[in-house]
């Protein structure tokens, strides 16, 4: 993929540019250079000025600080929000924003949340272990008697789509088409806003306008249906909020998933003790999946500023945005032992891969779930495989990260 | 050895009931608390401490 319509970056800690496929391709190096500078927060005046703070503390502070830091744009693309207002009027504004609960701010939030929060509880996700399963064996039945295999284009971008369809009530046959969808949002922040991109949007657009109203004739035991039976403040839903939670559920669920589970294949692929260790003490692997969690965190947040104001150092701007790293937290060595390190076994590990605060990821218990079977179910069948270093392994652009392209030899079967 | 659940600080990640099941629940919200009064029985001290070494948001304390 090509560099983003703002060109080459010239400096990380002046002009970054967190679309470019530069920056999840040396995601490490980079926040490693950064901090050796010197630099805890970076800036750039791209996409309308955007600060990037890098150390746990910093996150953390900002993600617990909903008043000078607003939720209404979880992804720093081109357009301020003020900017996107003027290109469509109807949109939510603060405090409900365009996708609830993940754009919206206190005391809206916690409403907008709670209504979601039951279906998403552990013990509600953690009988789908065996639908999981299924559909993480049939996958590798589907790939046949080969040795050579793209884990992440026949594997680990399918679990996350199949699921979330499933709960949100869409045509597992559609699964292609959302995540079509979802690359494009979320992968092509620094594309050019082309007359195809917004054709892409529309189709979306509409797609899940006809889903909802065939919701609305025919309810169905679904979370579209629960939603379009809900109330908030003792009235239903309006179907803009429907629409934005329905649309959250789908472009948060499925990159970020699928990133995390291709993120800890990748490494398994790379690191053969590791995976011999798993591979032998299969019970090990929940500890795993964290120390993956924190080691390859797959999403990056943002906020925006409130008002203009002096925050550590720097002087913010009202609508500047502000990049939250939780992968960059997770590799701080004020907060977790020799960051740098996978350790499959570490004790102490409080990672922030599903964020800190009031915005803590609501599918966090269903991602693990994924992850969990996704891996388990692939050692089993696959006890020993490689990189193949003759292809090319690539990562995706744009604040979710994690391979696009795992193309892996199989060396035994299960 | 007590273990507490800080419900202001909780935000339903889950750890604790994961790696503890015999010391924390969930709510329907998913959000933790104690069980037995926070009592947690011998043998259990390393459960314990694992979960409060697992909470992102540093909401489970220990007594001794």
């Amino acid at each position: 993929m090509s560099e983003t319509i703002y060109g080459p970056v010239t400096d990380w800690a002046t002009d970054f540019d967190h679309g470019s496929p530069a920056y999840n391709n040396n995601i490490h190096q980079i926040w490693d250079d950064l901090k050796a500078a010197g630099c805890p927060i970076a800036h750039t005046e791209r996409y309308g000025g955007v600060w990037l703070p890098l150390t746990h503390d910093l996150v953390k502070e900002i993600a617990y600080d909903p008043t000078r830091f607003s939720s209404l744009t979880p992804v720093v693309q081109q357009l301020k929000p003020s900017e996107a207002l003027l290109e469509d009027p109807d949109a939510l504004g603060a405090p409900i924003g365009p996708v609830p609960p993940i754009s919206s701010d206190p005391p809206f939030h916690a409403d907008a949340r709670r209504l979601l929060l039951p279906a998403f509880s552990p013990k509600v996700i953690d009988p789908l272990r065996k639908e999981v399963e299924e559909i993480c064996n049939k996958l590798i039945d589907d790939m046949g008697d080969v040795d050579a295999i793209d884990a992440a284009v026949q594997y680990t971008q399918h679990i996350p789509v199949l699921v979330v369809a499933q709960m949100v009530g869409l045509p597992l046959s559609d699964a292609d088409r959302f995540r079509g969808w979802v690359d494009m949002v979320l992968g092509g922040i620094g594309a050019e806003r082309s007359e195809e991109r917004l054709a892409q949007f529309m189709a979306m657009d509409e797609y899940l306008t006809k889903h909802i109203e065939e919701h609305i004739a025919n309810p169905q035991d679904d979370l579209t249906s629960y939603l379009l039976d809900a109330e908030i403040f003792g009235e239903k839903l309006s179907p803009r909020h429907v629409f934005g939670t329905i649309l959250l559920l789908i472009i948060a669920g499925i990159d970020t998933t699928w990133s995390g589970i291709g993120s800890s294949l990748w490494h398994l692929a790379s690191n053969p003790v590791d995976r011999r260790r798993l591979v032998e003490n299969p019970g090990k692997i929940p500890m795993a999946v964290e120390e993956f969690l924190r080691a390859y965190a797959p999403v990056t947040m943002a906020r925006m500023v409130t008002d203009d104001m002096e925050f550590h150092g720097v002087q913010m701007k009202k609508e500047d945005r502000v990049l939250l790293p939780f992968p960059a937290a997770n590799r701080d060595e004020n907060q977790f032992a020799n960051p740098a390190v996978v350790d499959i076994e570490r004790e102490e590990n409080r990672h922030a891969a599903f964020g800190l605060g009031i915005h803590r990821c609501i599918g966090s218990n269903l991602a693990r779930l994924e992850m969990n079977v996704a891996i388990e179910v692939f050692l089993k069948r696959f006890p020993d495989f490689e990189l193949d270093t003759t292809e090319q392994v690539t990562w995706s652009t744009g604040q979710v990260r994690g391979p696009r392209n795992l193309p892996f030899k199989i060396k035994a079967r299960g | 050895m007590r273990v507490h659940v800080d419900s202001s600080k909780c935000q339903g990640h889950n750890r604790c009931y994961a790696l503890a099941p015999e010391l924390f629940d969930v709510d329907d919200l998913g959000n933790a608390f104690e069980l037995n009064d926070g009592i947690v029985p011998s043998g259990l001290e390393d459960k314990a401490r694992l979960a409060v070494a697992n909470c992102p948001e540093f909401a489970i304390t220990i007594e001794d």
